[in-house]
């Protein structure tokens, strides 16, 4: 009886095993590509990172695309944060189950670039599957932050911003300020915040994301280069450059008003906000992305103005401010029939009547100019004049080499680096030239590290 | 007599203890010699490249000041051993508390076990509303009726009492039970006997209960240890990120931080071959040295 029954369990454990190894081997061989005739539609699997109000929008516009035709069905999958979903795709990509379509963060882009044979590009894909595909109808500047030097559109623009200031009107009133006069240069807009600190608020002024508005943005506004070749568009031997007089200058008066509590810091990314929405400072630099945000929680008149510049700096300002967002990048690998679908969606997420719906809905910038005079001629701007001021200072002068987008590698970890350093000089464990020399040399090598693997 | 059971079968022992080992192996040998391999190089996130660069991962997180390592050793040893000290000390002072005849004894025990059934992450975000600079309750409080400047963003060591606050909050209820346990079966009659050759209450604590509780004090020692260093990751997310600067970075958070976000996959893997190294040998010293000392 006892040798029977274990005979079983060895022959139910062998079979398990078996099965679980021709299981592999089957998977293996579906992974060889033959491209048969598509029975049904095809499905595209789109993985995104937009939450809330803003995943909804992706799925309807996925559901538009699909009333539209029977042949294909694009699925949005949400797949956490950006950075959960970049290690995701990467994950999918090395097991051979990477999705049609990824939305990418911009600090991924260099990233995903230099992946040979894992992307498709835009632009190729496009001419590929016969789709017309005219560049100039793009914002410039919107498109020029994910295409090559040549301007060959490498991932499609899907959710971009940029940075702006945020006023409080009623904070201004009561300070004795005009209200329809936001500050247009550095110096004015500091004695404006210290106004508004002695008319008895918290505090005059804060920021989010220190790296991308104070730094990167700073630059590109006043046309100075943040990196060297283009800001790493013409090479991947680019060198960080952005501890110039001019930044020390803005960087020593901003730890200065610290110690003031004119500036008060808020901490990373966007986590200023609620400084600005409770009332604590009346000034704020954040995204028009968090526009709508603003207009849910702030109970006060607030306004949207461009960002200041300091009118005797070098270089021209204001020239135009760089985006911030997300992109979709295509991955390699797929059938023909999939990738005439991931063409066709494309043009479709390319036309004004999408465009204008995704802007007007999430607060997004439009990638397409069409998209924006849409909106305009709709009146959108009438009831919501903060994404104009926006569009207006990407579109204030045509991009320079200074002011397309910045192209890094290991982009994430330069940002990080310049976070925590500007965190010590407001700790006072550094000077703030030296914490500027300690990000650029820290970020360099962190540049030369992406260079020896991509090179 | 043998108490062992022979099998019949040479083969089937073995294939019993199969699944456990093919758990095992796929899920702690590989990954871990994938560690290993990983370390010794500079990798590109999609597979595409691979440099053998030897032992220059390893060299950079010890040589190389910007990588901070040894900052976040520092840190790491200080936090573990914070929240060890602070959760234990306070868990066995309210067991002693707890476990005597009292009215409201049960709703006490209630009370003072329920923060462990929250999840540490949020844990992690009670704290910070509380103490949010800008918006948090106990930051206003303390910076208008106290006037102390609550500002764990740019303040190290306030960064550090805050997650240590967090840390051990959440542990307290654990040690609490155990402790409760503890002193629950130290027999009344040792304790009577005390009381009647004349030792007061600190005294029977101190040479009867405190000495009979040893087992369970070691116990609870290796297991802090353990959730300081290892297991308090969320809250150092939630919290702090971190910072100030790279203060808070504690090992776990570092090599997440590095391997996930930031795509090092080289130098987060040699960050885990350290930290594989860190849990043997923590391992091995606590139950080889420590254990030898307590009475059971």
């Amino acid at each position: 009886m006892k040798s029977r029954f274990s005979g079983m369990m060895t022959l139910l454990l062998i079979l398990a095993l078996v099965s679980g190894f021709v299981g592999c081997a089957k998977k293996a061989d579906e992974s060889v590509v033959v491209e048969p005739e598509p029975t049904g539609p095809i499905t595209i699997e789109f993985w995104h990172s937009m939450t809330g109000k803003n995943a909804e929008n992706v799925q309807l516009l996925a559901d538009q695309f699909n009333g539209t035709q029977q042949k294909y069905i694009v699925t949005p999958v949400f797949k956490g944060s950006y950075s959960d979903s970049m290690n995701a795709g990467i994950a999918a990509f090395r097991a051979n189950q990477a999705p049609h379509i990824i939305q990418i963060y911009e600090v991924g882009t260099a990233t995903m670039m230099a992946a040979k044979g894992a992307v498709k590009p835009v632009h190729q894909l496009m001419k590929e599957y016969g789709q017309k595909f005219d560049p100039a109808i793009y914002i410039p500047t919107i498109t020029s932050y994910y295409s090559t030097s040549k301007g060959e559109m490498l991932s499609l623009p899907f959710n971009s911003s940029t940075a702006v200031m945020y006023y409080n009107k009623d904070a201004f009133r009561k300070a004795g300020l005009d209200p329809e006069k936001p500050p247009v240069t550095w110096p004015e807009f500091f004695e404006v915040a210290k106004k508004l600190k002695a008319s008895g608020m918290e505090g005059g002024f804060s920021t989010n994301w220190i790296s991308w508005i104070q730094l990167e943005n700073f630059s590109a506004w006043h046309n100075q280069p943040f990196g060297t070749k283009a800001n790493g568009f013409e090479g991947l031997d680019t060198e960080l450059v952005f501890n110039t007089p001019l930044t020390l200058k803005h960087f020593e008066t901003i730890s200065q008003l610290a110690k003031d509590k004119v500036f008060i810091y808020g901490g990373r990314e966007n986590k200023a906000n609620p400084l600005f929405s409770s009332g604590q400072v009346g000034l704020h630099f954040e995204s028009i992305g968090g526009y709508a945000n603003f207009k849910n929680t702030c109970k006060f008149d607030f306004g949207v103005a461009r960002l200041p510049y300091y009118a005797d700096a070098p270089g021209g300002a204001p020239q135009n401010t760089i985006i911030g967002g997300a992109s979709l990048w295509v991955f390699e690998g797929k059938t023909k029939y999939e990738y005439s679908g991931i063409a066709d969606f494309f043009s479709f997420l390319s036309k004004a009547e999408s465009q204008a719906q995704w802007h007007q809905n999430t607060g997004y910038l439009p990638i397409t100019t069409a998209a924006y005079e849409l909106t305009k001629s709709q009146g959108f701007y009438d009831k919501n004049p903060g994404p104009e001021v926006a569009i207006k200072q990407l579109l204030n002068k045509a991009p320079t080499p200074n002011s397309m987008g910045i192209r890094f590698g290991n982009f994430n970890i330069i940002r990080e680096i310049e976070d925590q350093t500007w965190e010590d000089i407001l700790g006072n464990k550094i000077s703030v030239k030296d914490g500027l020399a300690k990000m650029v040399s820290e970020g360099n090598a962190k540049l030369r590290e992406f260079e020896q693997l991509n090179k | 007599m043998s108490n062992q059971y022979e099998f019949k079968s040479r083969l089937l022992p073995y294939l019993l203890v199969l699944p456990q080992m093919v758990i095992v192996v796929v899920f702690f040998f590989w990954p871990s010699a994938q560690a290993i391999w990983q370390s010794f190089f500079l990798q590109d996130p999609f597979g595409g490249r691979l440099i053998f660069v030897g032992i220059d991962n390893y060299l950079k997180l010890f040589f190389d000041p910007s990588s901070s390592y040894v900052d976040s050793f520092q840190v790491s040893i200080i936090f573990a051993l914070a929240v060890t000290s602070l959760s234990m000390c306070l868990s066995l002072f309210l067991a002693v508390q707890v476990n005597r005849k009292m009215k409201l004894s049960t709703f006490y025990k209630t009370m003072l076990i329920w923060p462990y059934a929250v999840a540490t992450m949020v844990a992690g975000v009670l704290w910070l509303f509380m103490f949010n600079p800008n918006v948090g309750v106990i930051a206003w409080l303390l910076k208008h009726q106290l006037g102390i400047e609550w500002q764990h963003l740019l303040n190290t060591n306030q960064a550090l009492l805050l997650i240590t606050m967090a840390a051990s909050w959440k542990q307290i209820s654990y040690n609490f039970v155990f402790f409760l346990a503890g002193l629950q079966s130290v027999p009344a009659d040792l304790v009577e006997a005390a009381a009647i050759d004349g030792a007061g209450p600190v005294r029977r604590f101190w040479t009867i209960v405190f000495p009979l509780l040893s087992p369970t004090t070691f116990y609870l020692l290796v297991m802090n240890l353990v959730y300081g260093f290892f297991e308090t990751f969320p809250i150092v997310h939630q919290v702090t990120a971190g910072g100030p600067g790279k203060s808070t970075s504690i090992l776990v958070y570092k090599v997440w931080r590095d391997g996930v976000i930031n795509l090092d996959l080289g130098g987060s893997s040699a960050q885990s071959v350290i930290l594989m190294i860190l849990v043997i040998g923590l391992t091995v010293i606590q139950f080889r040295f420590i254990e030898r000392r307590v009475n059971y």
